[in-house]
Protein backbone atom coordinates (compact mmCIF):
# COMPACT_ATOMS: atom_id res chain seq x y z
CA UNK A 1 0.00 0.00 0.00
CA UNK A 2 1.61 3.32 -1.24
CA UNK A 3 -0.55 5.76 1.74
CA UNK A 4 -3.99 7.49 2.12
CA UNK A 5 -5.92 8.44 -1.17
CA UNK A 6 -9.47 9.19 0.11
CA UNK A 7 -10.13 10.95 3.42
CA UNK A 8 -13.06 11.80 5.00
CA UNK A 9 -13.10 13.49 8.90
CA UNK A 10 -16.41 14.02 10.68
CA UNK A 11 -18.91 14.25 7.77
CA UNK A 12 -22.37 15.83 8.29
CA UNK A 13 -25.22 15.67 5.77
CA UNK A 14 -28.92 16.03 6.21
CA UNK A 15 -31.53 15.80 3.83
CA UNK A 16 -33.92 18.74 5.37
CA UNK A 17 -34.26 17.10 9.22
CA UNK A 18 -33.05 13.56 7.82
CA UNK A 19 -29.37 13.60 9.60
CA UNK A 20 -28.05 10.76 6.79
CA UNK A 21 -24.01 11.18 8.11
CA UNK A 22 -23.39 11.89 11.80
CA UNK A 23 -19.93 12.11 11.46
CA UNK A 24 -18.28 10.21 9.12
CA UNK A 25 -14.50 9.00 9.16
CA UNK A 26 -13.08 6.82 6.75
CA UNK A 27 -9.54 6.64 5.28
CA UNK A 28 -8.99 4.70 2.13
CA UNK A 29 -5.51 3.31 0.70
CA UNK A 30 -4.21 3.93 -2.71
CA UNK A 31 -4.85 0.81 -4.52
CA UNK A 32 -6.87 -1.11 -1.88
CA UNK A 33 -10.52 -2.32 -2.78
CA UNK A 34 -12.73 -1.80 0.18
CA UNK A 35 -16.27 -3.02 0.82
CA UNK A 36 -19.12 -0.39 2.77
CA UNK A 37 -21.58 -2.97 4.47
CA UNK A 38 -24.55 -2.02 6.06
CA UNK A 39 -28.16 -1.99 6.91
CA UNK A 40 -30.07 0.44 4.85
CA UNK A 41 -31.00 3.50 5.30
CA UNK A 42 -27.94 3.75 7.14
CA UNK A 43 -26.16 6.27 5.04
CA UNK A 44 -23.81 4.42 2.72
CA UNK A 45 -24.86 5.89 -0.71
CA UNK A 46 -24.49 9.39 1.26
CA UNK A 47 -20.95 8.60 2.26
CA UNK A 48 -20.42 7.28 -1.26
CA UNK A 49 -21.24 10.24 -2.82
CA UNK A 50 -19.58 12.89 -0.46
CA UNK A 51 -16.17 10.62 -1.28
CA UNK A 52 -16.82 11.29 -4.94
CA UNK A 53 -17.63 15.19 -4.84
CA UNK A 54 -21.35 14.31 -6.03
CA UNK A 55 -22.64 15.64 -2.82
CA UNK A 56 -21.20 18.69 -0.54
CA UNK A 57 -21.41 17.70 3.23
CA UNK A 58 -22.39 20.61 5.82
CA UNK A 59 -19.90 19.89 8.28
CA UNK A 60 -16.77 17.67 8.28
CA UNK A 61 -13.44 17.70 5.70
CA UNK A 62 -12.80 15.44 2.61
CA UNK A 63 -9.39 15.29 1.02
CA UNK A 64 -8.73 13.30 -1.97
CA UNK A 65 -4.68 13.20 -3.19
CA UNK A 66 -3.87 15.84 -1.00
CA UNK A 67 -6.82 18.10 -1.83
CA UNK A 68 -10.09 19.25 -0.29
CA UNK A 69 -13.03 18.72 -1.79
CA UNK A 70 -15.50 19.91 0.17
CA UNK A 71 -14.33 23.19 -0.25
CA UNK A 72 -13.19 23.06 -4.16
CA UNK A 73 -15.14 24.85 -6.40
CA UNK A 74 -17.84 22.90 -8.43
CA UNK A 75 -16.55 23.07 -11.84
CA UNK A 76 -12.85 21.90 -10.65
CA UNK A 77 -14.90 19.52 -8.97
CA UNK A 78 -16.21 17.94 -11.94
CA UNK A 79 -13.60 18.30 -13.62
CA UNK A 80 -11.87 16.10 -10.96
CA UNK A 81 -14.88 13.90 -11.29
CA UNK A 82 -14.19 13.28 -15.25
CA UNK A 83 -10.49 12.47 -15.19
CA UNK A 84 -9.83 11.24 -11.73
CA UNK A 85 -13.04 9.05 -10.89
CA UNK A 86 -14.67 6.25 -12.52
CA UNK A 87 -18.40 5.06 -11.57
CA UNK A 88 -20.60 2.15 -11.44
CA UNK A 89 -24.04 2.02 -10.33
CA UNK A 90 -27.13 -0.42 -9.78
CA UNK A 91 -28.97 0.46 -13.35
CA UNK A 92 -29.95 3.08 -15.12
CA UNK A 93 -26.65 4.31 -16.03
CA UNK A 94 -26.11 3.96 -19.99
CA UNK A 95 -27.22 6.35 -22.47
CA UNK A 96 -30.13 4.91 -23.91
CA UNK A 97 -29.75 6.72 -27.70
CA UNK A 98 -25.86 6.02 -27.28
CA UNK A 99 -24.28 2.74 -28.75
CA UNK A 100 -22.40 0.69 -26.25
CA UNK A 101 -19.28 1.95 -27.24
CA UNK A 102 -19.96 5.67 -27.44
CA UNK A 103 -21.31 5.11 -23.94
CA UNK A 104 -17.92 3.95 -23.05
CA UNK A 105 -16.38 6.54 -24.99
CA UNK A 106 -18.47 9.05 -23.29
CA UNK A 107 -15.94 10.25 -20.32
CA UNK A 108 -13.05 10.72 -23.15
CA UNK A 109 -14.99 12.90 -25.35
CA UNK A 110 -16.51 15.13 -22.61
CA UNK A 111 -12.57 15.47 -21.93
CA UNK A 112 -12.24 16.82 -24.99
CA UNK A 113 -10.23 13.36 -26.83
CA UNK A 114 -11.13 13.34 -30.63
CA UNK A 115 -14.10 11.02 -31.49
CA UNK A 116 -12.07 8.49 -33.39
CA UNK A 117 -9.30 7.95 -31.03
CA UNK A 118 -11.73 7.96 -27.58
CA UNK A 119 -14.23 5.34 -29.86
CA UNK A 120 -10.62 3.29 -30.69
CA UNK A 121 -9.58 3.36 -26.65
CA UNK A 122 -13.12 2.63 -25.70
CA UNK A 123 -13.33 -0.36 -27.93
CA UNK A 124 -9.83 -2.22 -26.58
CA UNK A 125 -12.17 -2.64 -23.47
CA UNK A 126 -14.61 -4.52 -25.20
CA UNK A 127 -12.75 -7.62 -25.69
CA UNK A 128 -11.32 -8.02 -22.03
CA UNK A 129 -14.53 -7.72 -20.56
CA UNK A 130 -16.15 -10.07 -22.89
CA UNK A 131 -17.95 -7.91 -24.48
CA UNK A 132 -16.78 -8.72 -28.36
CA UNK A 133 -19.34 -8.39 -30.90
CA UNK A 134 -21.45 -5.89 -28.97
CA UNK A 135 -19.98 -2.19 -29.70
CA UNK A 136 -23.01 -1.50 -31.63
CA UNK A 137 -25.60 -2.31 -29.36
CA UNK A 138 -27.98 0.02 -27.68
CA UNK A 139 -28.20 -0.12 -24.21
CA UNK A 140 -32.05 -1.43 -24.60
CA UNK A 141 -30.53 -4.37 -26.24
CA UNK A 142 -28.20 -5.62 -23.71
CA UNK A 143 -28.98 -8.12 -20.94
CA UNK A 144 -28.63 -6.40 -17.33
CA UNK A 145 -24.76 -8.33 -16.96
CA UNK A 146 -23.80 -6.66 -20.38
CA UNK A 147 -24.83 -3.37 -19.59
CA UNK A 148 -23.06 -3.57 -16.20
CA UNK A 149 -20.06 -4.24 -17.74
CA UNK A 150 -20.22 -1.66 -20.67
CA UNK A 151 -20.71 0.60 -17.43
CA UNK A 152 -17.62 -0.71 -16.10
CA UNK A 153 -15.53 -0.44 -19.47
CA UNK A 154 -17.17 3.48 -18.90
CA UNK A 155 -16.09 3.45 -15.94
CA UNK A 156 -12.29 2.12 -16.80
CA UNK A 157 -11.75 4.13 -19.58
CA UNK A 158 -10.25 6.90 -18.48
CA UNK A 159 -7.99 5.18 -16.02
CA UNK A 160 -9.31 6.78 -13.08
CA UNK A 161 -7.23 6.80 -9.59
CA UNK A 162 -10.54 5.36 -7.77
CA UNK A 163 -14.13 3.81 -8.77
CA UNK A 164 -16.40 4.37 -6.94
CA UNK A 165 -19.41 1.80 -7.12
CA UNK A 166 -22.79 1.43 -5.47
CA UNK A 167 -24.53 -1.77 -5.61
CA UNK A 168 -22.95 -2.91 -8.92
CA UNK A 169 -24.52 -6.39 -8.87
CA UNK A 170 -27.62 -5.79 -6.98
CA UNK A 171 -29.48 -6.27 -10.31
CA UNK A 172 -28.00 -9.32 -11.20
CA UNK A 173 -28.21 -12.86 -10.56
CA UNK A 174 -25.52 -14.31 -8.71
CA UNK A 175 -23.72 -15.97 -11.02
CA UNK A 176 -23.49 -12.59 -13.32
CA UNK A 177 -23.17 -10.10 -10.53
CA UNK A 178 -20.07 -12.20 -9.24
CA UNK A 179 -18.68 -12.19 -13.03
CA UNK A 180 -19.27 -8.35 -13.19
CA UNK A 181 -17.44 -8.19 -9.68
CA UNK A 182 -14.44 -10.77 -10.84
CA UNK A 183 -13.81 -8.24 -13.74
CA UNK A 184 -14.11 -5.45 -11.31
CA UNK A 185 -11.59 -6.63 -9.22
CA UNK A 186 -9.19 -8.04 -11.61
CA UNK A 187 -9.18 -4.76 -13.80
CA UNK A 188 -8.56 -2.89 -10.55
CA UNK A 189 -5.80 -5.28 -9.31
CA UNK A 190 -4.16 -4.98 -13.16
CA UNK A 191 -4.29 -1.20 -13.41
CA UNK A 192 -3.40 -0.52 -9.34
CA UNK A 193 -6.97 0.77 -9.12
CA UNK A 194 -8.49 2.05 -5.88
CA UNK A 195 -12.07 0.71 -5.64
CA UNK A 196 -14.54 1.49 -3.18
CA UNK A 197 -17.64 -0.31 -3.60
CA UNK A 198 -21.01 0.07 -1.64
CA UNK A 199 -22.90 -3.67 -1.33
CA UNK A 200 -24.94 -5.66 0.78
CA UNK A 201 -23.80 -8.71 -0.19
CA UNK A 202 -21.38 -10.64 1.48
CA UNK A 203 -19.92 -12.40 -1.60
CA UNK A 204 -19.38 -8.93 -3.27
CA UNK A 205 -17.80 -8.03 0.04
CA UNK A 206 -15.55 -11.20 0.17
CA UNK A 207 -14.09 -9.77 -2.77
CA UNK A 208 -12.28 -6.94 -1.17
CA UNK A 209 -9.63 -6.10 0.82
CA UNK A 210 -10.82 -4.86 3.75
CA UNK A 211 -14.69 -3.86 5.09
CA UNK A 212 -16.06 -0.82 6.73
CA UNK A 213 -19.93 -1.21 8.36
CA UNK A 214 -21.95 2.04 8.26
CA UNK A 215 -24.51 2.24 11.32
CA UNK A 216 -26.88 5.43 12.10
CA UNK A 217 -24.68 7.51 9.61
CA UNK A 218 -21.32 6.80 11.41
CA UNK A 219 -18.83 4.28 9.98
CA UNK A 220 -17.35 1.44 12.39
CA UNK A 221 -14.79 -0.67 11.72
CA UNK A 222 -14.48 -4.21 12.33
CA UNK A 223 -14.13 -5.66 15.97
CA UNK A 224 -10.84 -7.20 15.44
CA UNK A 225 -9.73 -3.95 13.52
CA UNK A 226 -10.49 -2.33 16.89
CA UNK A 227 -8.96 -5.01 18.90
CA UNK A 228 -5.72 -4.70 17.07
CA UNK A 229 -5.29 -0.67 17.38
CA UNK B 1 -20.15 -40.00 7.64
CA UNK B 2 -19.33 -40.07 3.76
CA UNK B 3 -16.43 -41.38 3.51
CA UNK B 4 -17.08 -45.12 3.56
CA UNK B 5 -20.02 -44.53 0.81
CA UNK B 6 -17.28 -42.09 -1.34
CA UNK B 7 -15.41 -44.76 -1.54
CA UNK B 8 -17.83 -47.59 -2.50
CA UNK B 9 -19.04 -44.99 -5.33
CA UNK B 10 -15.53 -44.99 -6.12
CA UNK B 11 -15.24 -49.01 -6.22
CA UNK B 12 -18.56 -48.66 -8.03
CA UNK B 13 -16.82 -47.56 -11.23
CA UNK B 14 -14.03 -49.88 -10.69
CA UNK B 15 -12.44 -52.38 -8.28
CA UNK B 16 -9.17 -50.47 -7.03
CA UNK B 17 -6.25 -50.13 -5.38
CA UNK B 18 -6.33 -48.71 -1.93
CA UNK B 19 -3.78 -46.28 -2.57
CA UNK B 20 -5.55 -45.28 -5.82
CA UNK B 21 -8.57 -44.84 -4.10
CA UNK B 22 -7.10 -42.64 -2.02
CA UNK B 23 -6.01 -40.42 -4.92
CA UNK B 24 -9.24 -40.28 -6.32
CA UNK B 25 -10.65 -39.68 -3.14
CA UNK B 26 -8.06 -36.75 -2.26
CA UNK B 27 -8.66 -35.36 -5.62
CA UNK B 28 -12.47 -35.04 -5.59
CA UNK B 29 -13.57 -34.64 -2.33
CA UNK B 30 -10.27 -34.17 0.08
CA UNK B 31 -9.02 -31.11 -1.50
CA UNK B 32 -8.46 -29.24 1.52
CA UNK B 33 -8.35 -32.33 3.94
CA UNK B 34 -6.97 -35.08 2.41
CA UNK B 35 -7.60 -38.88 3.68
CA UNK B 36 -5.17 -40.22 5.94
CA UNK B 37 -3.81 -43.63 4.17
CA UNK B 38 -4.25 -45.24 7.68
CA UNK B 39 -8.26 -44.47 7.35
CA UNK B 40 -8.31 -45.79 3.85
CA UNK B 41 -7.24 -48.90 4.93
CA UNK B 42 -9.54 -49.38 8.29
CA UNK B 43 -12.30 -47.81 6.33
CA UNK B 44 -11.70 -50.57 4.05
CA UNK B 45 -11.47 -52.76 6.41
CA UNK B 46 -15.27 -52.68 7.71
CA UNK B 47 -16.62 -52.41 4.54
CA UNK B 48 -15.10 -56.07 3.82
CA UNK B 49 -16.10 -57.18 7.46
CA UNK B 50 -19.64 -56.00 6.53
CA UNK B 51 -19.92 -57.32 3.02
CA UNK B 52 -19.78 -54.87 0.74
CA UNK B 53 -16.41 -54.94 -0.66
CA UNK B 54 -14.40 -58.02 -1.23
CA UNK B 55 -10.89 -58.71 -1.89
CA UNK B 56 -9.64 -59.90 -5.59
CA UNK B 57 -5.78 -60.56 -4.85
CA UNK B 58 -3.69 -59.68 -8.25
CA UNK B 59 0.00 -59.61 -9.25
CA UNK B 60 2.59 -61.94 -7.01
CA UNK B 61 4.26 -59.93 -3.94
CA UNK B 62 3.07 -59.08 -0.63
CA UNK B 63 1.77 -55.91 1.25
CA UNK B 64 -1.80 -54.90 1.18
CA UNK B 65 -1.07 -53.21 -2.78
CA UNK B 66 -1.05 -56.60 -4.02
CA UNK B 67 -5.08 -56.19 -3.48
CA UNK B 68 -7.82 -54.34 -5.61
CA UNK B 69 -11.08 -54.14 -3.82
CA UNK B 70 -14.25 -54.74 -5.42
CA UNK B 71 -17.64 -53.79 -4.46
CA UNK B 72 -20.53 -56.57 -3.78
CA UNK B 73 -23.94 -56.26 -4.48
CA UNK B 74 -24.79 -55.59 -1.18
CA UNK B 75 -22.04 -52.65 -1.20
CA UNK B 76 -23.60 -51.63 -4.50
CA UNK B 77 -27.33 -51.43 -2.81
CA UNK B 78 -26.62 -49.69 0.14
CA UNK B 79 -24.75 -46.95 -2.36
CA UNK B 80 -27.58 -46.58 -4.72
CA UNK B 81 -29.86 -46.12 -1.78
CA UNK B 82 -27.89 -43.41 -0.32
CA UNK B 83 -27.62 -41.75 -3.77
CA UNK B 84 -30.97 -41.39 -4.10
CA UNK B 85 -31.77 -40.32 -0.66
CA UNK B 86 -32.02 -37.05 0.23
CA UNK B 87 -29.60 -35.51 3.32
CA UNK B 88 -30.90 -33.78 6.31
CA UNK B 89 -31.63 -30.58 5.53
CA UNK B 90 -29.33 -28.59 8.01
CA UNK B 91 -28.62 -26.37 9.95
CA UNK B 92 -30.63 -27.58 13.14
CA UNK B 93 -32.55 -24.40 15.62
CA UNK B 94 -29.67 -25.10 17.98
CA UNK B 95 -26.96 -22.78 16.73
CA UNK B 96 -23.83 -22.12 18.68
CA UNK B 97 -24.65 -18.62 17.74
CA UNK B 98 -27.53 -18.31 19.04
CA UNK B 99 -26.78 -20.10 22.05
CA UNK B 100 -24.29 -17.25 22.51
CA UNK B 101 -26.26 -14.66 21.65
CA UNK B 102 -28.81 -15.62 23.97
CA UNK B 103 -26.31 -16.39 26.79
CA UNK B 104 -24.79 -12.77 26.50
CA UNK B 105 -28.70 -11.59 26.71
CA UNK B 106 -30.02 -13.11 29.92
CA UNK B 107 -26.12 -12.30 31.67
CA UNK B 108 -26.40 -8.92 30.12
CA UNK B 109 -22.91 -9.47 28.39
CA UNK B 110 -21.90 -7.61 25.04
CA UNK B 111 -23.97 -9.25 22.47
CA UNK B 112 -23.86 -7.11 19.77
CA UNK B 113 -20.59 -7.02 19.84
CA UNK B 114 -20.19 -10.66 19.91
CA UNK B 115 -22.20 -10.33 16.77
CA UNK B 116 -19.42 -7.57 15.43
CA UNK B 117 -16.56 -10.10 16.33
CA UNK B 118 -18.61 -13.17 14.83
CA UNK B 119 -19.63 -10.67 11.51
CA UNK B 120 -16.08 -9.81 10.75
CA UNK B 121 -14.75 -13.55 11.46
CA UNK B 122 -17.04 -14.78 8.67
CA UNK B 123 -16.10 -12.20 6.42
CA UNK B 124 -12.35 -13.09 7.07
CA UNK B 125 -13.21 -16.72 6.10
CA UNK B 126 -15.50 -15.76 3.00
CA UNK B 127 -12.55 -13.71 1.73
CA UNK B 128 -10.14 -16.58 1.86
CA UNK B 129 -12.76 -19.23 0.46
CA UNK B 130 -13.00 -15.91 -2.58
CA UNK B 131 -8.94 -16.22 -2.68
CA UNK B 132 -9.06 -20.15 -3.09
CA UNK B 133 -11.78 -19.69 -5.56
CA UNK B 134 -9.68 -17.57 -7.76
CA UNK B 135 -7.97 -19.17 -10.63
CA UNK B 136 -8.90 -22.58 -8.88
CA UNK B 137 -10.23 -25.64 -11.05
CA UNK B 138 -14.40 -26.42 -11.12
CA UNK B 139 -14.20 -28.78 -8.32
CA UNK B 140 -11.97 -26.01 -6.02
CA UNK B 141 -14.65 -23.06 -7.07
CA UNK B 142 -17.55 -25.48 -6.20
CA UNK B 143 -16.52 -26.60 -3.14
CA UNK B 144 -15.68 -22.91 -1.86
CA UNK B 145 -18.89 -21.92 -2.95
CA UNK B 146 -20.82 -24.37 -0.96
CA UNK B 147 -18.70 -22.73 1.88
CA UNK B 148 -19.44 -18.79 0.60
CA UNK B 149 -23.24 -19.61 0.37
CA UNK B 150 -23.59 -21.52 3.94
CA UNK B 151 -21.65 -18.72 5.45
CA UNK B 152 -23.50 -15.75 3.77
CA UNK B 153 -26.52 -17.34 4.93
CA UNK B 154 -25.23 -16.81 8.76
CA UNK B 155 -24.74 -13.41 7.70
CA UNK B 156 -27.95 -12.39 7.15
CA UNK B 157 -28.99 -14.28 10.29
CA UNK B 158 -26.28 -12.13 12.12
CA UNK B 159 -27.73 -9.05 10.41
CA UNK B 160 -31.64 -9.93 11.21
CA UNK B 161 -30.22 -10.65 15.01
CA UNK B 162 -28.39 -8.13 15.82
CA UNK B 163 -31.07 -5.44 13.91
CA UNK B 164 -33.40 -6.54 16.69
CA UNK B 165 -31.28 -7.45 19.66
CA UNK B 166 -33.43 -4.73 21.84
CA UNK B 167 -36.62 -6.29 21.23
CA UNK B 168 -34.80 -10.40 21.87
CA UNK B 169 -33.50 -8.95 24.96
CA UNK B 170 -36.84 -8.28 26.50
CA UNK B 171 -38.22 -11.69 25.46
CA UNK B 172 -35.25 -13.38 27.01
CA UNK B 173 -35.17 -11.30 30.20
CA UNK B 174 -38.56 -11.26 31.16
N1 LIG C 1 -32.06 12.81 -1.81
C1 LIG C 1 -32.53 12.55 -0.58
N2 LIG C 1 -33.53 13.30 -0.04
C2 LIG C 1 -33.99 13.06 1.20
N3 LIG C 1 -33.51 12.08 2.01
C3 LIG C 1 -32.54 11.31 1.53
C4 LIG C 1 -31.99 11.49 0.22
N4 LIG C 1 -31.03 10.57 0.02
C5 LIG C 1 -30.97 9.84 1.16
N5 LIG C 1 -31.87 10.28 2.06
C6 LIG C 1 -32.04 9.75 3.43
O1 LIG C 1 -30.79 9.68 4.06
C7 LIG C 1 -30.63 8.49 4.79
C8 LIG C 1 -29.44 7.69 4.25
O2 LIG C 1 -29.72 7.30 2.91
P1 LIG C 1 -28.71 6.49 2.00
O3 LIG C 1 -29.28 6.48 0.64
O4 LIG C 1 -27.34 7.04 2.18
O5 LIG C 1 -28.79 5.06 2.68
P2 LIG C 1 -28.13 3.66 2.21
O6 LIG C 1 -27.33 3.19 3.36
O7 LIG C 1 -27.45 3.84 0.91
O8 LIG C 1 -29.42 2.75 2.07
P3 LIG C 1 -29.74 1.57 1.01
O9 LIG C 1 -28.97 0.36 1.47
O10 LIG C 1 -31.20 1.37 1.18
O11 LIG C 1 -29.34 2.05 -0.35
C9 LIG C 1 -31.95 7.74 4.67
O12 LIG C 1 -32.72 8.07 5.79
C10 LIG C 1 -32.56 8.33 3.42
O13 LIG C 1 -33.96 8.31 3.49
MG1 LIG D 1 -27.83 3.13 -1.05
Amino acid sequence: MTGIVLEARGLELSFGPTPALRGADLAVEAGEILAIMGPSGSGKSTLLHCLAGILTPDAGEIEFAGRRLDTMKEAQRSELRRDRFGFVFQFGQLVPELTAEENVALPLLLGGRKRAAALAEARSWFGRLGLDGLEARRSGELSGGQAQRVALARAMVTRPDVIFADEPTGALDSLTGEQVMDLLVSTAREHGTTVVVVTHEPRVAACADREVTVRDGRVTTAFMERMAS
Amino acid sequence: MTVPLALLGLLERAPSHGYDLKRDYDNLFGRDKPLPPGQVYSTLGRLARDGKVVMDEVGPGTGPDRKRYVITDTGAVELHSWLAEPADPEPHLQTVLFTKVVLALLLERDAAGYLDAQRASHLRRMRELTEVRRGGALVDRLLADHGLFHLEADLRWIDQTAARLGQLAEEVLR
